[in-house]
């Protein structure tokens, strides 16, 4: 008999769980009370054990889906009995388009039920049907003994051609025929993000630049207010100089509409936020003019309120110019793709110690890449670098132009 | 600054039913006392404890402690080390180490100055509510720093201990079966300019502070331990056993 496994009930007031892991696979033996999965409710983990033993036959809620109390999760089989093993695919998916491992593949003449035979397909054949997601059962083969062809494959994929590609276009990558293969739909986010970057590569003539700037006075700097309190972080100083370089460029802060030049009066300086589930741009608006500390207060406002999908969606819209910062993750510099219908973005590489030579002699310096991706069409190569020199130099005399601000009192 | 006219003031249904047993009813509480105990440490101390726990060798025990300066970052997602601000190289200036952490939540920060306590106590059979959990952990933190001066509260939506718009102590809790690891950290004279280094708390105009920025000189730390634990044991009807002598000893209220 199976058992049906259900998300638990974590307390009284608590009316969902989110599935965070599944600790055993389909197919694998598991025992009573045995941990099974992993659920999180609140800020709460918890480790859910097997109501019964026997075998993990069925997935039926994908890690990071949220389901009701008392939904089923899970189907737990009788070790020894035949269970029907569910690949771990999400509902809404039909099985129609992903290739069942070769040992149920059988052509329909030869396919007596309970004896499928193994089908001999060439490899070129088996990648066709693989690219295309062909289910080869389906397939009626024309060549010598029944075999299928390419052409078959070919006739096939024509025929039910409006299946292979989704509403946005994509090419379907069918799944492998492997059970450890796993299939799930993009989230919304994920499909915005992909359609966006792709309409930009397709829209603007992308071009990098990169400058080297050095960060040892803003180290200084920031040692400094950090002996009193709080200090803007690195990236903070970095979105104040773009802000103010931008104010003078006004170029670099336009967009193309058509055959005209856009030139926006604001600045509105978006930052890239990774999140667990995808990644967002919040926009600090009116970023030209704002303190150091008003745009440092910006960030973090922004990224906590990103990360905590407290973000409304006035703070995600009308950037003009974006700021990425994989420098975090330790990357020198990248080759951004431009936040359309934006024309630049600036790509923030690891602040790290390195030597550089000053006056003839060796020092250690704190230094980063900066990378600026811009679009060919509306900017040159001249004016993007005079930009990112313009960036450079306001950096690097951080100290000195704004020293005054950098020493305003803050909160204790 | 008297724990006992705070602990009158109680109106805890937890506090409440329990008080009515006489001490000796009450389920075993094991204190330890464990200083400075970097996080890989006290997390693989947990897994055994746990286990242990679960097979019933041990009774519920609360462990005390501090962390050198650790950022944690769970590791659900790819995205994750994004929260924290600050470069590796910047870190490991600052002797920070960064650990990647089998446990949901967001990144945190741990360091020295924080008096961390990781309860491993069996939640069943009466007590199997993660809500309930964690209020119940908010209101020993609540009662401890109160009976400091400090009048710490909750903030709707939200888990932790607050102090106006302020995060004072963070709970990250993870259930087992019932049994809990991980817990609580409050920060009592935690370096706060270190949560600069990470995307703070999470939350819109909030911030960070300390016991001892809120009332300046902190007690010695074996005082705020007792003080912990009798508020632990309190609100968790659990009775301290004597071999946990470390905290109590040091306990001069009584």
């Amino acid at each position: 008999m199976p058992t049906d496994v259900l998300m638990p009930q974590m307390g009284e007031s608590i009316t969902e769980g989110t599935i965070v892991r599944w600790i055993k696979k389909i197919g694998e033996p598991i025992d009573r009370d045995e941990p099974l999965f992993e659920i999180s409710t609140d800020k709460v983990d918890a480790e859910i054990p097997s109501p019964a033993a026997g075998v993990l036959a069925q997935i039926r809620v994908e890690v990071g889906q949220t389901v009701p109390v008392n939904s089923v999760v899970a189907v737990i089989g009788s070790r020894g009995e035949k269970v029907a093993l569910a690949p771990a695919v999400p509902v809404s998916r039909t099985q129609q388009d992903v290739i069942p491992p070769a040992s149920t593949s059988g052509p329909p003449s030869a396919g007596t039920p309970g004896a499928p035979t193994r089908r001999h397909l060439s490899p070129v054949v088996r990648r066709l049907a693989v690219e295309h997601g062909v289910d080869m059962s389906k397939v009626v083969g024309t060549g010598v003994g029944g075999r299928i062809t390419k052409a078959d494959v070919r006739a096939y994929v024509e025929q039910r051609a409006p299946s292979t590609r989704d509403a946005a276009g994509w090419m379907k990558t069918a799944a492998i025929a492997d059970p450890e293969t796993r299939v799930e739909p993009m989230s919304v986010m994920r499909r915005r993000i992909a359609e966006h970057m792709m309409t930009s590569r397709r829209t603007s003539a992308h071009v990098h630049t990169v400058f080297e700037v050095d960060f040892s006075d803003i180290a200084e700097l920031r040692a400094a207010r950090s002996a009193s309190g709080t200090t803007p972080g690195y990236l903070s100083y970095i979105a104040k100089a773009v802000a103010d370089a931008l104010g003078t460029m006004p170029i670099i802060n336009a967009s193309v509409d058509g055959d005209d030049i856009v030139f926006h009066e604001q600045v509105n300086l978006g930052v890239a936020v990774a999140l667990d589930w995808g990644l967002i741009v919040p926009v600090i608006k009116r970023a030209n003019g704002l303190s150091i500390d008003k745009i440092d207060a910006a960030i973090i406002d922004l990224a906590s309120r990103a990360r905590s999908k407290q973000l409304s969606p006035d703070d995600v819209e009308g950037g003009t110019f974006t700021i990425t910062n994989p420098g975090g993750f330790g990357s020198l510099f990248g080759l951004p793709i431009i936040n359309q219908p934006q024309s630049a973005i600036l790509c923030v590489g690891a602040i790290e110690k390195r030597p550089v030579v000053v006056d003839d002699t060796i020092v250690v310096r704190l230094r980063a890449f900066l990378t600026l991706g811009f679009d060919h069409r509306l900017i040159d190569g001249a004016a993007a670098d005079r930009f990112l020199a313009r960036v450079r130099d306001i950096l690097e005399s951080f100290s000195r132009e704004t020293g005054a601000r950098g020493q305003a009192p803050v909160a204790s | 600054m008297s724990l006992s006219s705070q602990s009158d003031t109680v109106k805890d249904d937890s506090a409440r039913g329990f008080g009515v047993r006489s001490a000796t009813d009450l389920p075993t509480l094991e204190v330890r006392s464990l200083g400075l105990v970097p996080y890989g440490i006290a997390l693989e101390m947990q897994r055994e404890l746990v286990a242990a726990r679960q097979a019933g060798e041990i009774p519920d025990r609360l462990l005390l402690l501090e962390h050198t300066a650790v950022i944690t970052v769970g590791v659900r997602g790819p995205g994750r080390r994004n929260h924290v601000l600050a470069s590796p190289a910047e870190l490991r200036d600052r002797g920070i180490e960064i650990l990647d952490v089998h446990r949901g939540g967001d990144v945190t920060y741990h360091g020295p100055g924080q008096l961390v306590g990781y309860p491993v106590i069996d939640l069943k059979p009466h007590r199997c509510d993660v809500h309930r959990y964690v209020q119940d952990l908010e209101e020993v933190l609540i009662q401890t720093v109160a009976s400091f001066g400090v009048l710490a509260g909750r903030v709707a939506g939200l888990t932790g201990v607050w102090v106006g718009n302020d995060k004072l102590a963070a709970i990250g809790v993870r259930l087992s079966r019932w049994v809990t690891s991980h817990g609580f950290a409050l920060n009592v004279t935690t370096n706060l300019d270190h949560f600069r280094f990470i995307v703070p708390c999470g939350l819109e105009g909030r911030g960070v502070t300390s016991l001892g920025r809120l009332i300046g000189e902190v007690p010695p730390r074996p005082e705020l331990e007792a003080v912990v634990a009798d508020a632990f044991a309190q609100v968790f009807g659990r009775r301290i056993s004597e071999g946990s002598a470390e905290p109590r000893a040091a306990n001069s209220r009584e």
